[in-house]
C-alpha cells in the first residue's frame, strides 16, 4: 500500500502497527516534493531537517511506548502566512522575505504538541490577498489536475500540496474563501471554522474580523482530526472563544438522522458555470438518496457579500499592513531621501501590486470624509448578510453551494480585471462576513477534468455538523480516492 | 494688557500596572536596558495580537470614578493611525468616539488662605496605549535615531479638560490636585522625570477690547515634563499671543491649530512643523479587541472600594482637626502618606490638633533639613505619638517633648528608637512633671525664703519681679510644669 | 459616494498610506480601484437605517487578562529581524518631522 495519497487515518494506523515509521513516512514525503514541487511550485521552504528530526523523535517515542499525540509523525505542510519560530515565515512578500519569527503562532504549537511533523511552508498570494497564489512575491503555484490553470488561493500551496501528494495534511487560511476555493479547485477537502474557533495569535493578519486558520486534507476524516487538533480558547487572542471542542474525529463516521441541507435561490445566478451548477445538483440527488430533505431557503443580501467584503477587508488590510515599514523587521529600501521618504520607498518596493491596491482601497474607505459612506455602510450591511444566514439555519442544518461559480481559471487570466477575480468569491464570502464554518469537499470533474468543490456552510459552532454532513457524501461518492495524475 | 487666558490641559498618565496594556511585558521604567521589556505583541510583530489587562481598566475606571465622570456602559477600542518609529503597529489602540469615560469635573482649590475652589470640567477620560522612545542625535552631524520599545504598550489614561482654567497659576492647581488624586488612589506614580505624567496645553486669550471678546488662534503647546514648565510655558504663550495679535490681528478659526514646543532653556514657545496630511488618522475599531460592557454591581464595588479623596479629606480634617484651610492643605497636599502620618500620630495621643502642629512643624523641618522622606522618617507614628501623648497628658512639658524627639532623631543608632526609650530619656532626664504639689511648695517656699527683696520687689509693685523667682524654682524641679509652678508661686506670694 | 478616483486623489491617497507608486501605477490604480468604488456604490440600494454596524464576526466582549508578568525576550530576538540596528537600538534615518 503505498504512503503517498493515503489518508491521514490509514498512515496513523501503520505507524500505530509498527508497519511504518514516521521516518519513512516523512522521508516519502519529502521524496515526493523533491520528484514534484518543480512543476507544482507549492512550497516556499521544505523543512527537511527539522522535520525529519520530528519524526525520528516521534519514532522512538512510540518505540517506546510513551503517549505520543493525536497526529503523532503525520506530516503537515504550513501555510506561509502562520508563524512558525526559527522558520523563515514570509507571507509570500518581499518585505517579508527574510523574517524569522522569534516566536510560535497558536496552531503551531498545537501541531508540536500533537506531535505533528512540520513538513514545509506553502506558497500563498501575497499577505492572503488572491484568489489564484499567482499574487506571491516569489513563484506561482500551479494546479496539480492542469498545470496551465491555478490551483486557487490564497492557500493555494497548501491545497496544492495535499492534491499532489506532497502532505497529508496542510493549514491554510481562509479571509474570503481562501481555504475552500482551492480545496475544490485541487480536489481536496478544506475547511473554515467558526470565527473564533481557532486562536488567530501568530497568523499574520489580513482582514482580523474575517481571517480563521482551517484544514486541508485528503479526506474528511483528515480534515475532521487537524481540526481538532487546532481548534480551542487560546487567552493570547481576544476573539477566540471560550468554549469546549467536540472531538470530530470521533463522531465524524457517524451519519446524520434527518440531515435538512439547504440551497440559497440567490446563488442560482447568471454566472454560474453550467457544469459547476450541473455538479450541485447532482451532489443535492446523493443527499437526498441519502435521506436527506432539500430545503430552498433566501440569502436576500447575497449580492452584496462581495462589495461589503473588499470594502472591510482592504480597510483592516490597510491599518494591519500599517506595520511593515522598514523599521523593526521587513524589507527597507536601500535609497531613499529621508524617514517619510524610506517608509514610502520601503513599502513601494516590498509590497506587489495586489496587496498595494488593496492598501489603498481600504486607506481610501477609512479616510476622512469617506468612512460612513463606505466603511461604515459595508459594517451594517454585513448584518443584514449574517441575520439572512440566522434565518436561514432556523430552517436547515448545512446550506449547500458550488464552492466557486467557475473551474480554476487559467494562469494570468485574471491580471488585467481583479473586480472579475473578486467577484469569484460570491459563494465563500459570506461564510466569512458572517462568521459561519464552512467546507469544501470534492464532487466531481467538469469535462476538461477539472475539479469542482461541493461548499456547506453551517450555523456557528456546527463544525461537527458540518463534518458529518460532509463525510456522508464523501463515503456515498467516489471523488475522495482520485489523485492527480502527474 | 487686558485679557484672560483661556486654558485646557490633555494629561497622560501612566497607570500602575506590572504589566503592559496588552501583553505580559513589565512596565518597569528601565531606560538603561533599552528593548528588553518586549515581546510579539508590544513590538507588533506580524501575527501577534492584543488582549486588555484587567487591572488597568480597573484602574482607568477607578480613576475616572473619582473625577466625577460618567462611565460608559459600553465601550471599545480603536486604531488611531499614523506613522512613527516608536509606534510600532503603525497604529495606536485607543478610544476615539466611545470612550469608558466622559463629562466629569476635578475641584481645585484657588486660593488655600479662604479655601476658595472651583470646578474644572472634564470632557473626557479614554484609555490607550503609550509608544516607544525615539532618541534623536542632537551633534547636527545627521546620525541615525535610536528606537527603544521598552515603554511602547505602557497603559496611559488621557484625562482632558474642557478650558476651564484661567491663568497659568491655575492650570498649575489643576495638575497638582489630578496629581494628588492619582497618588492617592495609586493609580500612578506621577513621576514627571519618568513620563508617568505628561501635559499638553490648549491655550488662547481673550482680548476685551472695549466692552467685546476678541478670541485668538488656539496653540497646542507639546513637551511640557514638569508643573513649573507648564506655568512659564502658557505665560510666555499668552503674553506671545497677545503680541502676535496686536501684530497680525489673527482671531480664533482663522487659522488651523497651531502646535509648538516649549524650549525650557530659552523659555519660549517655538512653532512645531507638522505635515497637513497627517492628521488623516483614520481611526475605526479595532476588530482585535473586543468591546468592554459595563455592570452596575462593577461599577457599584468600585465606588465602595474607594479611598478618601484628598478633597474630601481636606475638609475633614479642617473640622475634625480646628485647621485652618491652610494648615489643611499643607497636610493634604504632601500626599497620602504624610497625610496617613498625621492621622495616626493623632489617633495614638488623641490630640488632632496638637498632632498636625508637630507633623508639620516639627516633622516637615527636620525632614526638609535632614532630606528624609516622609516614609524614611525615623521617627514614625508609633513612637512620635506617644511622645505627644505624654505631653498631652501632662506627664511632661511641651519643651521636653521637643527634647525627646531631638535626642531621638540624633540617635546614633537609629534602631534605638521606641516607646521604651522615651520613658528612659524622661527618667535619665528628670523630665517627669511633679505631680506631687506637696513638694513643690517646699521648693517654692524655699526659693522665696532665699529671695526676700524680690519678694519685696514684688510686692512693691514690681509685677516682673516673679520671672526670676519662677525661673529659680524650675531650676530646682526639672520636670515641673511652668504653668502650675507660677499659679502656686503667685499664691503664696498672695498669702 | 459614486467618487470617481483620479490621479491627484490616487496620489493623495498613496502619501496617507505611505506607498511610492510609479506614475504607471497610479494610472492603473486610478482606473482600477475606481472600478472597484462604482461596484460598491451598489451598497447604496440597501437601506440600513437602525442596522448597528458588525464590527466582529463572532459578538464577544469583556474579554480581559490578569496583569501578571510573562517573560519579555531577549534583547536579541527582540532585534533579530531589524534591518539596521546597532544591537541595542533599532536605527531609523534622522527624524526631521515632528508627530
Amino acid at each position: 500500500m503505498s504512503i503517498i495519497g493515503a489518508t491521514t487515518g490509514e498512515l496513523l494506523s501503520r505507524l500505530e502497527r509498527g508497519e511504518l515509521t514516521s521516518v519513512e513516512l516523512t522521508t516519502a514525503y519529502l521524496d515526493r516534493i523533491a520528484q514534484q514541487d518543480d512543476r507544482v511550485s507549492a512550497f516556499l521552504t521544505v523543512n527537511t531537517a527539522e522535520a525529519l528530526q520530528q519524526a525520528a523523535d516521534v519514532d522512538r517515542r512510540r518505540q517506546a511506548k510513551q503517549p505520543v499525540g493525536l497526529l503523532a509523525g503525520i506530516p503537515v505542510a504550513i501555510k506561509d502566512v502562520l508563524c512558525t519560530k526559527g522558520l523563515k515565515t514570509t507571507c509570500a512578500s518581499r518585505m517579508l522575505a527574510n523574517f524569522i519569527p522569534p516566536y510560535d503562532a497558536h496552531v503551531i504549537t498545537q501541531l508540536r504538541n500533537a506531535d505533528a511533523v512540520l513538513i514545509g511552508k506553502t506558497n500563498m498570494d501575497e499577505f492572503a490577498m488572491g484568489s489564484t497564489t499567482e499574487t506571491s512575491a516569489f513563484k506561482i503555484t500551479r494546479n496539480p489536475w492542469d498545470l496551465d490553470r491555478t490551483p486557487g488561493g490564497s492557500s493555494g500551496g497548501s491545497a496544492a500540496a495535499v492534491a499532489a501528494g506532497m502532505s497529508p495534511l496542510a493549514l491554510g487560511t481562509d479571509t474570503g474563501g481562501s481555504i475552500r476555493q482551492p480545496a475544490g479547485f485541487c480536489s481536496v477537502v478544506g475547511m473554515k471554522p467558526t470565527y473564533g474557533r481557532v486562536s488567530r495569535f501568530g497568523m499574520v493578519a489580513y482582514g482580523s474580523s474575517l481571517d480563521q486558520i482551517g484544514p486541508f486534507a485528503n479526506d474528511v476524516n483528515g480534515a475532521a482530526l487537524l481540526a481538532q487538533v487546532i481548534a480551542g480558547h487560546d487567552g493570547r487572542d481576544s476573539t477566540s472563544v471560550n468554549a469546549p471542542v467536540p472531538a470530530y474525529s470521533q463522531t465524524v463516521n457517524q451519519p446524520l438522522a434527518g440531515l435538512r441541507v439547504g440551497i440559497a435561490k440567490e446563488h442560482f445566478v447568471e454566472g454560474l458555470n453550467p457544469e459547476v451548477e450541473q455538479t450541485l445538483r447532482t451532489a443535492l440527488q446523493v443527499y437526498k438518496s441519502l435521506g436527506a430533505e432539500i430545503k430552498e431557503v433566501s440569502l436576500p443580501h447575497t449580492s452584496y457579500g462581495v462589495a461589503v467584503y473588499y470594502l472591510i477587508a482592504p480597510s483592516e488590510a490597510s491599518s494591519n499592513l500599517a506595520r511593515y515599514d522598514g523599521v523593526h523587521y521587513g524589507h527597507r529600501a536601500e535609497q531613499f531621501s529621508n524617514m517619510i521618504d524610506m517608509y514610502a520607498t520601503s513599502r513601494g518596493e516590498g509590497f506587489g501590486s495586489e496587496v498595494k491596491r488593496r492598501i489603498m482601497l481600504g486607506t481610501y474607505a477609512l479616510s476622512a470624509g469617506y468612512y460612513d459612506a463606505y466603511y461604515l455602510k459595508a459594517l451594517k450591511v454585513r448584518r443584514l448578510i449574517r441575520q439572512d444566514y440566522d434565518k436561514a439555519f432556523e430552517q436547515i442544518d448545512v446550506l449547500a453551494s458550488p464552492a466557486s461559480p467557475n473551474p480554476p481559471s487559467k494562469v494570468g487570466e485574471y491580471s488585467a480585471n481583479p473586480l472579475a477575480m473578486y467577484l469569484e468569491d460570491i459563494y465563500t464570502i459570506g461564510a466569512n462576513l458572517a462568521g459561519l464554518p464552512g467546507i469544501s469537499v470534492p464532487a466531481g470533474f467538469t469535462e476538461a477534468g477539472l475539479p469542482v468543490g461541493l461548499q456547506l456552510l453551517a450555523a456557528p459552532f456546527e463544525e461537527e455538523k458540518l463534518l458529518r454532513a460532509a463525510r456522508m457524501y464523501e463515503l456515498a461518492t467516489k471523488w475522495q480516492g482520485q489523485r492527480a495524475a502527474l | 494688557m487686558d485679557y484672560t487666558t483661556i486654558i485646557g490641559l490633555e494629561v497622560h498618565v501612566q497607570l500602575q500596572t506590572n504589566t503592559k496594556i496588552f501583553c505580559g511585558c513589565s512596565t518597569k521604567f528601565n531606560p538603561d536596558n533599552p528593548n528588553v521589556q518586549t515581546c510579539p505583541v508590544c513590538l507588533g510583530l506580524p501575527g501577534s495580537l492584543p488582549v486588555m489587562n484587567r487591572h488597568a481598566f480597573d484602574l482607568a475606571v477607578k480613576t475616572a470614578t473619582a473625577i466625577n465622570c460618567q462611565i460608559a456602559r459600553f465601550t471599545k477600542w480603536d486604531r488611531k493611525q499614523y506613522y512613527y518609529p516608536d509606534l510600532p503597529k503603525g497604529y495606536q489602540i485607543s478610544q476615539y468616539d466611545l470612550p469608558f469615560s466622559h463629562d466629569g469635573w476635578l475641584e481645585i482649590v484657588i486660593n488655600k488662605e479662604t479655601g476658595e475652589k472651583k470646578k474644572i470640567g472634564i470632557i473626557r477620560a479614554h484609555l490607550e496605549e503609550d509608544a516607544g522612545k525615539n532618541t534623536h542625535d542632537e551633534t547636527g552631524r545627521g546620525h541615525d535615531s535610536q528606537v527603544d520599545l521598552n515603554r511602547a504598550g505602557t497603559p496611559l489614561l488621557e484625562i482632558v479638560s474642557h478650558p476651564d482654567l484661567r491663568s497659568a497659576q491655575e492650570a498649575k492647581e489643576y495638575l497638582e490636585e489630578l496629581k494628588l488624586l492619582l497618588t492617592y488612589l495609586e493609580v500612578s506614580d506621577c513621576n514627571m522625570q519618568e513620563g508617568s505624567l505628561r501635559c499638553d496645553a490648549n491655550v488662547n486669550v481673550h482680548i476685551h477690547r472695549d466692552g467685546q471678546k476678541i478670541a485668538t488662534p488656539l496653540v497646542e503647546i507639546k513637551n511640557l515634563n514638569s508643573f513649573r514648565n507648564v506655568e512659564l510655558a502658557i505665560e510666555f504663550e499668552a503674553d506671545r499671543q497677545y503680541r502676535q495679535w496686536q501684530q497680525d490681528g489673527m482671531t480664533f478659526g482663522a487659522v488651523l491649530k497651531e502646535t509648538r514646543g516649549y524650549d525650557a532653556v530659552r523659555n519660549i514657545t517655538v512653532a512645531q512643523r507638522t505635515k497637513e496630511n497627517a492628521s488623516d488618522y483614520r481611526y475605526f475599531p479595532d476588530p482585535d479587541l473586543v468591546p468592554v460592557t459595563i455592570e452596575e454591581a462593577y461599577l457599584q464595588n468600585v465606588i465602595d472600594s474607594m479611598v478618601e479623596f484628598p478633597a474630601a479629606r481636606r475638609t475633614r480634617f479642617i473640622q475634625q482637626y480646628q485647621l485652618s484651610n491652610y494648615d489643611a492643605a499643607v497636610i493634604i497636599d504632601q500626599g497620602v502618606v504624610f497625610a496617613n502620618f498625621v492621622e495616626h500620630v493623632a489617633k495614638i495621643c488623641g490630640d488632632g490638633k496638637q498632632a498636625c502642629n508637630w507633623v508639620t512643624q516639627d516633622v516637615l523641618r527636620e525632614m526638609n533639613d535632614r532630606k528624609l522622606t516622609i516614609e524614611g522618617f525615623p521617627i514614625q507614628p508609633p513612637v512620635l505619638g506617644e511622645i505627644l501623648k505624654r505631653v498631652n497628658d501632662k506627664k511632661i512639658t511641651i519643651k521636653s517633648g521637643r527634647e525627646i524627639f531631638l535626642n531621638l532623631l540624633n540617635s546614633e543608632d537609629l534602631s534605638t528608637i521606641s516607646v521604651a526609650r522615651i520613658d528612659q530619656i524622661i527618667q535619665e532626664q528628670g523630665l517627669s512633671i511633679v505631680a506631687d504639689s506637696g513638694q513643690l511648695e517646699a521648693v517654692i517656699v524655699g526659693v522665696l525664703a532665699k529671695n526676700a527683696k524680690a519678694v519685696a520687689d514684688f510686692k512693691g509693685g514690681k509685677q516682673s519681679a516673679v520671672g526670676s523667682l519662677i525661673g529659680q524654682a524650675m531650676k530646682e524641679m526639672k520636670g515641673a510644669d511652668p504653668a502650675t509652678v507660677r499659679e502656686l508661686l503667685l499664691k503664696k506670694l498672695a498669702e | 459616494m459614486a467618487e470617481t478616483l483620479d490621479a491627484e486623489k490616487v496620489r493623495k491617497v498613496a502619501v496617507l498610506a505611505r506607498l511610492k507608486l510609479s506614475e504607471a501605477e497610479i494610472g492603473d490604480y486610478a482606473t482600477k480601484l475606481g472600478n472597484i468604488l462604482k461596484y460598491v456604490d451598489t451598497l447604496n440600494e440597501v437601506n440600513t437605517e437602525g442596522v448597528v454596524p458588525m464590527v466582529h464576526a463572532v459578538e464577544l466582549s469583556n474579554v480581559f487578562r490578569a496583569d501578571e508578568v510573562q517573560p519579555s525576550l531577549p534583547r536579541a530576538a527582540a532585534l533579530q529581524n531589524a534591518p539596521k540596528t546597532d544591537g541595542t537600538f533599532f536605527l531609523v534615518p534622522q527624524i526631521l518631522e515632528d508627530k
